[in-house]
This record gives C-alpha cells, structure tokens and sequence, in this order.
C-alpha cells in the first residue's frame, strides 16, 4: 500500500519535472524567435525586390529572390551626391579597426603587465585613473580631441581615427589584461628576473604565451567597439575616410524620393558581418577568456 | 676563508615600516643557513633582499667577496627556488631548465649537455618534454630545483620550497635536499616557518621574529641554547616547557621551587647554575620529564605529578599535566603506565635546563 502510494508520488513529481521543463523549453523557443524576428525581416526584405515589397507582407517570405539589392548596397547606393555602395566605406572600417585593435590589445597587454607585475609607486593611483577612462562619456572627449588631432596634423585622416580609438580603448584593454595578470604569481617574475630576463623579454616569453585567452576577449571587445562606432566616425572623419556605419547612416538617411528599403536591409547586414564573423570564430574562446580567473586554481 | 655570504646592518622598509631591523648574518662557503620564524618575521623579505629582487633600505650585502648591494638579481650569482615553484607554464620541462641560459646566450651544445646532466641527477629525465600542468606537486618542485641547479651559482636560495607538498612527500624532499647540499658541497640558504626542517636541514639556524633576528647559531645551540622564550617556545615540538617558578639559593647549587594547584611544591636542585634572581622561568624540554626508570640515578629528581592528559604518538607517549600554571608536556615512552586522573612519578633532568628571567625574557644561564 505505501509502496504503491509513493511510486505514485514519484511518477507524479516526475510528470511535473518533465511539464515544467517543456515549458521552459517553450519560453526559450519564444524568446529566441522574438530576438530573430528583426533578422529574419531584415534578411527577407534584403531578397526582395522593391515592387515585392510595396505590395507584399512584412513577415512573408520573397516570392521570388534576387540579389539585386545586395549589388547595390555593395557597390551602387548613394551615400549623399557619390554612388558607390558601401565597399569604400567597408575598407576604410577594416583599416581603421584592424590597426587600431592591434595597437589597441598590445599596449593594454604592457600597462596590464606592468600595473600587475612591476608594481611602482603610484601604479595603483595610474590604474584608476585609466580605469576612470572608461567611464567618460564621448561626448565629452569630443572637442578635445577634435583639437589634438588638428595640431598633430592628423585630423580628418584613417590614422587620426586610429589613434582615437587606441586612445579611448586603453583603459578598457588595461583593465582586462591587468586582472587577467594579477592572477599570476609574482614568484614567476621573481624567477624569470633570477633568470637573468628583464622586462620585455619576460613580457614576450612568458606572459604573452600565457595571454591568449584573455587576447581573445580584448580583440572581440575593441573590434566590436570600433567597428560599430558612429560617433567619432562622424566627427573625426571627411568625405573618403568616413567607416562604414557613417556610410550606412548617410545610404539609409539621404536618399531621394522611393525608400528603398531591400538595400538599406542589405547594407545593415553586411555592416554588421565582421563583428558577427569575429564572435562566430572566436566566441568560444571568449566565454573561456571571461571565466579564465575564476577556474584557475 | 672568506664568507660566502655576508650582510651587515641591513635595514629594509616599506614606507614608515620596518620590516627589517640590522640584520648581520654571515655564511662560510658550504654552510646551509636557515631563516626560520613565523609568518611576517621577515625572513621572506631577507631572501628577496639577497636576491636582489627587493631593493634594501640601508646596510650591505656581500656575496663571494664581492659588494653586490645595488646589484641586479640575475648578474649575483645566485639561482632561487621559489614556494610556488614559478615554472614557467608555457614552455616543457627542458625550456624551463635552459631560459636562463638561453637568456644567457649560452650555445646550444653546453645547454643540452648541461640539461642532460641535471636531469640525470634529479632523475626528471622521462619529463623532460613535459608541461608543467602535467606534472605533481613533487615533479614540478624538481624541476623547479633542476632549474636552481644547472646555474651552478655561488649561492642557492630556497623560498619555503616543501610547503606546498604533502606531509609525506615533505619529507621525501627534504632528505633528498640534504643529500644534494652534502653532494654538491654548495651554500644554501634557506627559508622555513617548520622548525623541523629548520634542525634537520641546516648547519646554522638564524631565528626571526618582528623583522629582528633572534638567535644565530648551530641547530644543537639553538635547541639546547635558546637565547630567549620566544626561541625556547619556537624551536622544538612539543615546545619546550616553561614554568614559572622560584630560585633559592642552597648549599649545594640552586633550589627551584614550582608551585602546584594541589599539592605541596615541587622542588629540584640544581647544581650547576647559581645565583639566579629570585623570580625565573625555567624551561624544561619535553623529553627531560621522563619515565623515572629510564635514567640515571644521578640525573633524575622524581617528583610525584598528577597526569591531565595522555597523547600517545606511537614511539613516544605525551603526558599533559599542570605545574606553575602552566601546561607542561612530558615525553614517557610508549608503554608507560601514566593514566589520565592519576598521580604518576616522573624524574627530572635538570642538565640542559634553561632560565629566563620573566620581564625580559632573555637567558640566564
């Protein structure tokens, strides 16, 4: 009798288990097509030509596909009185972001190490305040640094946007590499300096090597941060050097008469590829590179 | 011979704190010096001053005859092995053993050969191609020892280098680490908060408390000689006792009064020591409170004690009871008859006896 009544119990907690864990599979299942629903729009309405879209459904599928609208944005949209696409502009983002990430990762990987590992008087006090760095809005630096660019000659140029974003991703670098460094004893200085290592040689042997997990989170996060600036894009750039959200921008707000809204769905895709590319690639490796800390023994 | 190692009135500090306070210490080449005290004393920070790898803030440092005081670590011709064994995680086994001579510039041909060689003798052959990951807490300290080794320095130091291993393998270490220095003939020096391997390891012993050495000496002297309570206390497991307790003078030597919470006093004589003050406290080692039978008519004093407390340790038996306030251990052998609750005899061996006197602490005999 009890028994019977007890495994009644059990097969009735485990319906319940079984229902709860539906529904949340069904509340994910929600969710998730929710977060895809402007994807989906974006990637049908990129396929469909302009009359399909006058006439059609938003959510529906393209009757027929064409990949018109891409060429265009590719290749052929205006961006104000030059018709050229977005290629020039998406250039002009890979050659500001690549550099500008190197240069970026690699001197918050130096002040990283050394507000971590040569511990000076005053580091503490110089790590705050580039910690500090990362709160100032950018609006603030604006003027500024619209100044410096002008007197060292480099405004308006790829190279002038680079050095910004370096500026304004050091803090954010340093704090990574630093924490990431903090959790390495400092015996292993100690013993590289016994060694007979000094200070670069124990950065390029030992550290760097011990580094790439958080390299990984740094370059996923300053590509991500530079590649969708707008801001500085527009303040600090002129006609030819502008990237490629400024272009996406100037595509979607300064055309003329039909909106034509298969392109301005494609050049938002192909604008937002890199970044998706980056985390697709690496993204693994950034969870990794997050929790490195916490598991290390 | 000159000293291998010589530091006279070093001071170090942080800011407004003294971390350290005049040490002078010097070593004979071949001598293995052990910086022993509790955590904070500073013997840590003394080694880093040796290396060089914490500047100092006042005082000298010789080492091999020459001043090395503002010297950079790696041109003093010391090698270190560290508490953490600070392997470098990146590279095997053998990159780790050759980066100082890599750093060096060493040519590849004297680098293999010397490798070869220490990894023969500390038999890490098999692990050779290895990551540090992969190995045990054992492996990795030899390795971290290969590393020390195939400097060949003038001066090995040794940062706590068997507190991260278990008791067994400790020991395993530590009697090979002795064999190595006896082997090798090098000067050694060598930090420990275990008074154990302090006595088993060193030829002279340099106790620390506060940043302020204590007593320098032979391991022999420093057990037998503390030069305080706090050395008395420190060195020696179980501790030393010490008794409050009051010093007459007689006509045959010192009669040493120590009171009981029941119970008429015990009283010793002493033949050796005189004129001590009045008021003394005497320290008394464990194994000098015995079984009455195991010693010598002449040594022994037997006194009746009532027994708190029985520990036995396998080849020893501990017997707690309570003399002059105070808890004191006495070392019985393993089949004794000492009960918990009852009175039992034991003798007294006043020969190695120390007093010290209560306001300062310092030895009187």
């Amino acid at each position: 009798m009890t028994d019977i009544s007890m495994t009644s119990a059990q097969s009735q907690s485990q319906t319940g288990k079984i229902v709860l864990r539906w529904l949340l599979y069904i509340a994910l299942g929600l969710f998730a097509l929710f977060y895809l629903m402007p994807l989906f729009v974006m990637i049908t309405t990129s396929l469909k030509s302009l009359d399909e879209i006058r006439t059609g459904d938003l959510i529906a599928l393209p009757r027929e596909v064409t990949f018109d609208a891409w060429r265009t944005a590719w290749s052929g949209a205006c961006t104000g009185i030059q018709c050229e696409g977005v290629r020039p502009y998406f250039w002009n983002s890979i050659l500001i972001a690549i550099p500008a990430v190197a240069i970026s990762t690699l001197l918050g990987a130096m002040n990283g190490y050394v507000v971590a590992q040569w511990r000076f008087r005053g580091a503490n006090i110089i790590f705050s305040l580039m910690l500090f760095g990362c709160f100032i809005p950018f609006q603030v630096v604006l003027l500024p640094m619209a100044r410096t660019l002008g007197i060292m000659g480099i405004a308006g140029t790829i190279p002038g946007l680079i050095f910004v974003h370096v500026i304004y991703g050091l803090g954010f670098t340093t704090l990574f590499f630093r924490n990431y460094y903090v959790t390495i004893p400092a015996e292993l200085t100690k013993a590289a300096k016994v060694d007979g290592a000094g200070f670069f040689r124990i950065f390029w042997s030992i550290f760097l090597p011990l580094s790439l997990p958080i390299i990984v989170v740094t370059v996923i996060w300053q590509f991500t941060q530079i590649w969708n600036d707008f801001l500085f894009g527009v303040s600090f750039s002129q006609a030819g050097t502008q990237p490629v959200t400024v272009a996406l921008n100037n595509i979607v707000n300064s055309t003329t008469g039909v909106k034509e809204y298969n392109v301005d769905m494609a050049a938002a895709i192909i604008a937002a590829l890199p970044t998706l590319f980056v985390y697709v690639v690496a993204g693994k490796y950034f969870i990794r590179g997050l929790t490195a800390g916490s598991v290390k023994g | 011979m000159s000293p291998i190692l010589d530091i006279k009135n070093l001071y170090k500090s942080y800011g407004t704190t003294e971390i350290l306070k005049d040490i002078n210490v010097s070593i004979e080449p071949g001598d293995f010096l052990v910086l022993v005290g509790p955590s904070g004393c500073g013997k840590s920070t003394l080694l880093n001053c040796i290396a060089g790898l914490e500047p100092i803030t006042g005082g000298s440092i010789n080492i091999g005859g020459k001043d090395m005081t503002h010297v950079s670590p790696k041109d003093r011709d010391i090698a270190m092995v560290f508490q953490s064994y600070a392997l470098y995680p990146t590279m095997t086994v053998a990159k780790n053993i050759t980066f100082g001579m890599k750093v060096r510039g060493v040519d590849q041909a004297t680098q293999d050969r010397k490798l070869a060689q220490v990894a023969q003798q500390l038999q890490i052959e098999p692990l050779l191609n290895r990551r540090p990951g992969q190995l045990s807490g054992g492996q990795r300290q030899r390795v971290a020892m290969g590393r020390a080794l195939v400097r060949d320095p003038k001066l090995f130091l040794f940062d706590e280098p068997l507190s991260n291993l278990d008791a067994k393998l400790r020991v395993e270490m530590r009697t090979e680490i002795k064999s190595l220095h006896h082997n090798l003939g090098a000067s050694m020096v060598y930090v420990t908060h275990d008074q154990i391997e302090a006595m088993t390891l060193a030829t002279k012993i340099v106790v620390m408390k506060g940043g302020v050495i204590q007593q320098i000496g032979s391991p022999a002297e420093i057990y037998n000689r503390p030069a305080n309570l706090f050395v008395a206390d420190f060195m020696g497991s179980p501790a030393m006792n010490l008794i409050p307790a009051k010093a007459h003078r007689a006509d045959e030597g010192t009669r040493i009064e120590i009171t009981r919470k029941s119970g008429e006093p015990i009283v010793l004589t002493d033949t050796k020591n005189r004129d001590l003050p009045e008021d003394v406290i005497l320290g008394v080692r464990p194994e000098d409170i015995a079984d009455p039978d195991l010693r010598g008519a002449e040594a022994a004093q037997a006194a009746e004690c009532l027994i708190d407390m029985v520990e036995p340790a396998g080849a020893d038996t501990f017997a707690v009871m309570q003399l002059g306030g105070k808890h004191v251990t006495a070392r019985l052998h393993a089949e004794t008859t000492a009960k918990p609750g009852q009175p039992k005899r034991l003798s007294f061996d006043l020969g190695k006896v120390s007093y010290f006197a209560p306001e300062t602490g310092l030895r009187l005999n």
